[in-house]
């Protein structure tokens, strides 16, 4: 028997989850087919994750139909998403070839990552359209144009120093009119690595009291705990949560079974999820609004 | 004197198929800082100008790899503020001295040279994460920034404006005990920040 999941027509950080809570019923090495023919949207962080899952099902290949609608598989090709999805999933459906990436909010198309050379690479490609993109139609301060490298640089290293496989990076600008009423950048990162529990566990981080995901998320992402005895280490996450509270933004970082956020005043969402469905890894998204005054 | 380092030109040697001027990632980082300490152990030079002219951005795991190891490495300190256990830290300090050892340690003295906004919140942090301080060329001069006591500032300042002096005439230029002034002094002098030649101290950068 088949297991079908569909998924949202709206796939996001949010989305998303409704997608892990079907997984979470069905088995490693069941058959399973993800439906998207009726998705007509998708975040950075929704194509990033969906690759990641693809990653995790080492048992049995996926299958992914693709959406129906022209305009979205398109963007999904533009994006490059089947490109990589075609290594995770048996895709059923058009699948629109590859094209021209001509698409000017997509400043960087899904990544792999896997080695420093990629975040090298990752962060040249952003600095280039950075400028153009970021500061004048974005309006974002042009001070904050560096410290938007340096953060996609520190994410990403994310998956190099913990994940202990490869990972996903997307960065596009969308215009958030339904909770925000502006336009923002994204930033999505994602990896099926070990999570930040586990890594936190292999240096002997783990207090005897409450240890946890949540537990190991607050430790990384608020205390700046590193797994790494060198006392240097910790500050990337650290100047990340800085950054996002200096323009406004937004920080989620979900591994395991937990997810932590640092919520600005626009947004509603919880500062802190437990008892999530698992899903392996680490995934981190990245939002930096618009300025209001131009 | 003196011994110029350009990081571009560094980085650019360091990693070959580097189309960019970027210091990110640790690891580039790391392969840097051991370019630069292979450069002054091949020179006799105590006084190293690391240049950030051709370097677009530094990020906060690059910078704690060349700038933070770099200082904590030359000033043969060690990191006593940091929460790490006293085990684990004793290990890093040995190892930490054994290096020295094995290099013949001996004073070395750094400027830093172009330095802009764009380099600055992840050099700050790294700063602050360790307690360090370090001198930067600006157009005004040689400058200290970093984590320093208001004394250690106000007898940079003195030095800076004597050029070489002995600890009681800038104590007298300042109008503060001569003791408390000789141990800022003396400070900053472990700390690289300033020379010391016998009882006389004088700026690093001047002769830079």
């Amino acid at each position: 028997m088949t297991n079908v999941i569909t998924v949202p027509p709206s796939l996001d950080e949010n989305s998303f989850e409704q997608v892990l809570e079907h997984m979470a019923a069905v088995p490693q090495d069941a058959k399973l087919l993800l439906d998207a023919r009726h998705t007509r949207w998708a975040s950075p962080y929704g194509l990033s994750a969906l690759l990641t899952l693809g990653q995790t099902r080492d048992h049995t290949r996926p299958t992914l139909a693709v959406p129906e609608a022209d305009d979205t598989a398109s963007y999904w090709a533009r994006a490059n998403f089947f490109h990589y999805a075609d290594d995770y999933f048996d895709l059923r459906g058009i699948v629109p070839k590859r094209g021209p990436s001509g698409d000017s909010q997509v400043l960087l198309e899904l990544t792999p990552i896997s080695n420093t050379d990629d975040i090298h690479d990752v962060v040249g490609r952003i600095q280039e359209k950075a400028q153009q993109i970021l500061a004048k139609e974005l309006g974002i301060d042009p001070k904050a144009i560096v410290g938007f490298a340096m953060t996609l640089s520190e994410v990403c290293q994310n998956i190099i120093e913990h994940a202990g496989r490869g990972g996903w990076v997307m960065v596009q600008t969308y215009n958030w009119a339904k909770r925000l009423g502006r336009r923002v950048v994204v930033i999505a990162v994602c990896d099926a690595g070990v999570g930040f529990r586990s890594s936190l566990e292999s240096a002997g981080n783990a207090p005897a009291d409450r240890w946890d995901d949540a537990a190991a998320l607050e430790a990384a992402v608020i205390r700046g705990v590193s797994r790494f005895r060198d006392p240097g280490r910790g500050q990337g996450l650290a100047g990340v949560r800085k950054y996002v509270g200096r323009w406004g933004g937004k920080l989620s970082v979900r591994s395991g079974t937990a997810r932590i956020a640092i919520v600005p005043d626009w947004d509603e969402d919880q500062p802190l999820e437990e008892n999530l469905p698992y899903f392996p890894g680490a995934q981190i998204q990245v939002t930096i609004p618009e300025r209001i005054a131009r | 004197m003196t011994n110029h380092i350009d990081l571009g030109t560094v980085l650019r040697q360091t990693l070959a198929a580097n189309l960019y001027s970027n210091l990110v990632t640790r690891s580039t980082g790391a392969a840097v800082r051991t370019q630069i300490e292979l450069l002054m152990k091949s020179s006799e030079r105590a006084l190293t100008i690391i240049d950030f002219s051709h370097v677009s951005m530094i990020d906060f795991s690059c910078a704690d790899e060349v700038i933070a190891k770099l200082l904590l490495r030359a000033s043969g300190g060690w990191d006593q503020e940091t929460d790490v256990k006293a085990d684990l830290k004793a290990d890093l300090k040995a190892d930490f001295e054994t290096d020295v050892e094995a290099k013949g340690h001996r004073e070395s003295y750094f400027v830093f040279r172009g330095m802009t906004d764009d380099h600055w919140d992840a050099i700050e942090a790294v700063l602050e994460r360790h307690g360090l301080a370090l001198v930067v060329e600006r157009d005004s001069g040689m400058e200290l920034v970093g984590v320093l006591e208001d004394c250690e500032r106000r007898a940079f300042q003195a030095v800076k404006r004597r050029g070489r002096a002995e600890s009681w005439e800038l104590a007298g230029d300042l109008g503060e005990p001569e003791p408390a002034v000789r141990n800022a002094l003396d400070r900053m002098w472990h700390r690289r920040l300033i020379m010391r030649s016998g009882d006389c101290y004088m700026p690093v950068g001047e002769v830079a």
